[in-house]
């Protein structure tokens, strides 16, 4: 994995110790909560309902055991032993304090990590799929161009003030990993005439306008990648709404525009940017791609999982996916426990997870947008003793892509913003259906929660999703049935009248009930309803 | 009545007026009536306390309670981890919430 060079750490540390100066001028009360609130986002501290709450980032979702074990430190001593981890494939803490901020960003930056560019109208995180470098159906390692891509947009002095935050994402399989066409900027590496290329869909969000991004431009050769997506953000940044902040993404301005004309003016645009020589020399693309070089595996490794303990069987066939590499596996780590908090890790957890990467995953993980870790490259004689010590430790719920392997937002437990609590609804969901016979037998359904409208929680990509509103005061969850983040991407349509917290439970059971009633052989949830329709499961629902 | 709350500049921790001083603790909230905006200028003045805004809430037997949900939960903790409210102790502390 890409390793710092001193210009990356010169940028961190410089901006630590800024951070840290600023941090000091607040609490010394020389400058004042207005002037120091855009300064404390630029490194990712929020205000939260109880306290400040940090967001690290973690690009394209790439961690090695020390930086893991870093994420754990934090929680321990700043924090209250915790760490959440988010569907931006970060990880966020939720009782910092300010005075702490410096050493915090400090600590990180001895890990070659940071919370630069994790909140503000800037480029945000380069998301990726988790799978990347390990997975059997991808035709490259997308990585080392999200990785050009987090130079490339990093401190960008031109797009640091967008209207507007500004997500991007690159995959380079089939299967869509990374709700990439749910981005700003969705990047698929293709192959045409066997030749690399990246297939450019823009102008894709959820939030309270969900869209799908549309295709801009099928193949643009990969030594100009960084071109057009400069041409893109130009456009963007040119005539991106500023004067109100709910039309201000680029969704809208395409949605305006009209894909055809927003593309006519990134040709134009990008015409012009090629002469201006961003993309990188070839050697240095090199120099980062080899940073990625794929780990050394024995090919010849025992293919054959001893899989006479019924408990671990079962978590093998859930959680375990197919790696590229004869003899090995990517383990899914699920942070989904029946009456746990999606997303959550206690510092002890996240430790185990920094160790078990150490011995066995060529000391690399991942984190999913999906708000689970993955273990990349894991030998199959291995499985066994990585499933007993993350059962010890509560971490071997074998229930990946399942009912209860459900997103959710930190919701009104902890968001400002939230609107209604998420989490408990999520987790009373998965213990109605906690019984796992039930959860496979409903097979893949993603149902994921936001507790407001800004959608952190993926409601409209959601099999199943829930929107938490605010009634005259009152939490109320709207249903929608039929969204999907992946490569069949669809937006969830709401199925009428709201509900109360334990009445979205019950809607959610007749919805599955309906499924199981009406499912043709094969058939998951959402292939189920995109064949029937919204009207027998609203009759089931209401009546 | 009225309340006045924020968030403590150097902790982040909810904190309610008191009359006097701020405090982690509603049940010492007082209600500044007709003198909310001119405490809370004076107190965003004084730059001890981020965001300060008024609430409405009511005067009930165990002490103020927001009137809105999301102040209750700020004055409580988060109703998911009863171990990091500020009632850790009463397994029943988020009924109160609810």
């Amino acid at each position: 994995m890409y390793k710092y060079d001193q210009y990356d750490q010169q940028m961190v540390d410089a901006r630590v110790a800024e951070f840290s100066d600023q941090v000091k001028r607040r609490l010394a009360g020389e400058i004042t909560e207005d002037q120091f609130k855009p300064l404390r986002l630029m490194n990712g501290l929020y205000l939260q309902l109880h306290a400040y709450m940090l967001r690290v980032a973690v690009p394209y979702g790439t961690l090695d055991s020390r930086q893991m074990r870093m994420l754990a430190h934090i929680a321990r001593k700043y924090d209250r032993d915790y760490g959440h981890f988010t569907t931006r494939q970060n990880i966020q803490y939720n009782w910092i304090k300010l005075e702490d901020a410096p050493a915090i960003l400090a600590d990180l930056a001895s890990v070659e990590m940071h919370a630069i560019q994790t909140s503000g109208n800037c480029i945000r995180n380069i998301s990726s799929d988790q799978w990347a470098g390990a997975a059997a159906d991808e035709i490259t390692d997308p990585r080392p161009w999200a990785e050009l891509l987090r130079q490339w947009s990093s401190f960008h002095p031109e797009f640091s003030y967008l209207p507007r935050k500004f997500k991007i994402a690159v995959i380079a399989a089939e299967e869509d990993r990374a709700a990439m066409r749910l981005h700003d900027i969705g990047i698929q590496i293709v192959e045409k005439d066997g030749v690399h290329g990246a297939a450019f869909y823009v102008g894709g969000g959820m939030g309270r306008t969900p869209m799908i991004a549309p295709l801009i431009k099928d193949f643009v050769p990969l030594e100009d990648m960084l071109s057009y997506a400069e041409a893109c953000l130009r456009v963007y940044n040119r005539y991106g709404r500023r004067d109100n902040i709910y039309k201000a993404r680029i969704k809208i301005l395409i949605h305006e525009l009209g894909a055809d004309e927003y593309r006519r003016q990134v040709e134009e645009e990008f015409a012009h940017v090629k002469s201006l020589g961003i993309d990188p020399p070839k050697a240095e693309f090199d120099r980062i791609a080899a940073q990625f070089a794929p780990p050394a595996l024995d090919a010849s490794a025992p293919d054959e999982i001893d899989r006479s303990d019924p408990d671990f069987a079962v978590w093998v066939d859930q959680n375990v996916a197919a790696h590229k590499v004869p003899g090995h596996a990517i383990v899914n780590i699920s942070l989904k426990p029946v009456g746990g908090i999606p997303g959550d890790a206690s510092s002890a957890q996240i430790d185990l997870m920094a160790d078990l990467a150490e011995a066995y995953s060529h000391d690399e993980l991942r984190v999913t947008h999906a708000q689970n870790i993955v273990l990349p490259h894991v030998r199959k004689a291995d499985l066994y003793a990585i499933w007993q010590k993350l059962d010890a430790a509560g971490l071997a719920t074998p229930n990946l892509d399942l009912i209860s392997d459900i997103i959710a937002c930190p919701g009104l437990d902890y968001c400002s913003l939230a609107n209604a609590r998420s989490i408990p609804v999520a987790q009373k969901i998965a213990a109605r259906f906690s019984d796992l016979g039930r959860q496979k037998e409903l097979g893949e359904l993603k149902l994921k929660i936001s507790g407001c409208i800004n959608a952190c929680g993926h409601h409209h990509a959601g099999h199943i999703g829930i929107l938490g509103v605010d009634r005259k005061g009152t939490e109320n969850y709207q249903l929608l049935l039929g969204g999907s983040g992946a490569e069949d991407v669809s937006l969830g349509t709401i199925t009428g009248p709201g509900f109360d917290e334990d009445g979205i439970v019950d809607a959610i059971e007749r919805v599955t009930d309906k499924y199981l009633a009406e499912r043709s052989e094969g058939e998951r949830f959402v292939d189920t309803f995109r064949r029937v329709g919204m009207a027998p499961f609203k009759e089931a629902i209401y009546g | 009545m009225k309340l006045l709350t924020g968030n403590d500049l150097k902790t982040g921790f909810v904190t309610w007026w008191t009359g006097a001083d701020w405090s982690l603790h509603i049940e010492d909230a007082a209600d500044v009536g007709e003198h909310g905006e001119a405490i809370l200028a004076a107190e965003e003045g004084a730059r001890r306390v981020n965001a300060p805004y008024i609430i409405a809430g009511e005067a009930t037997p165990e002490g103020p309670r927001p009137a809105h949900i999301k102040d209750r939960i700020r004055a409580l903790g988060p109703t998911v981890r009863p171990d990091l409210t500020l009632k850790p102790a009463d397994p029943n502390a988020g009924d109160w919430v609810i």
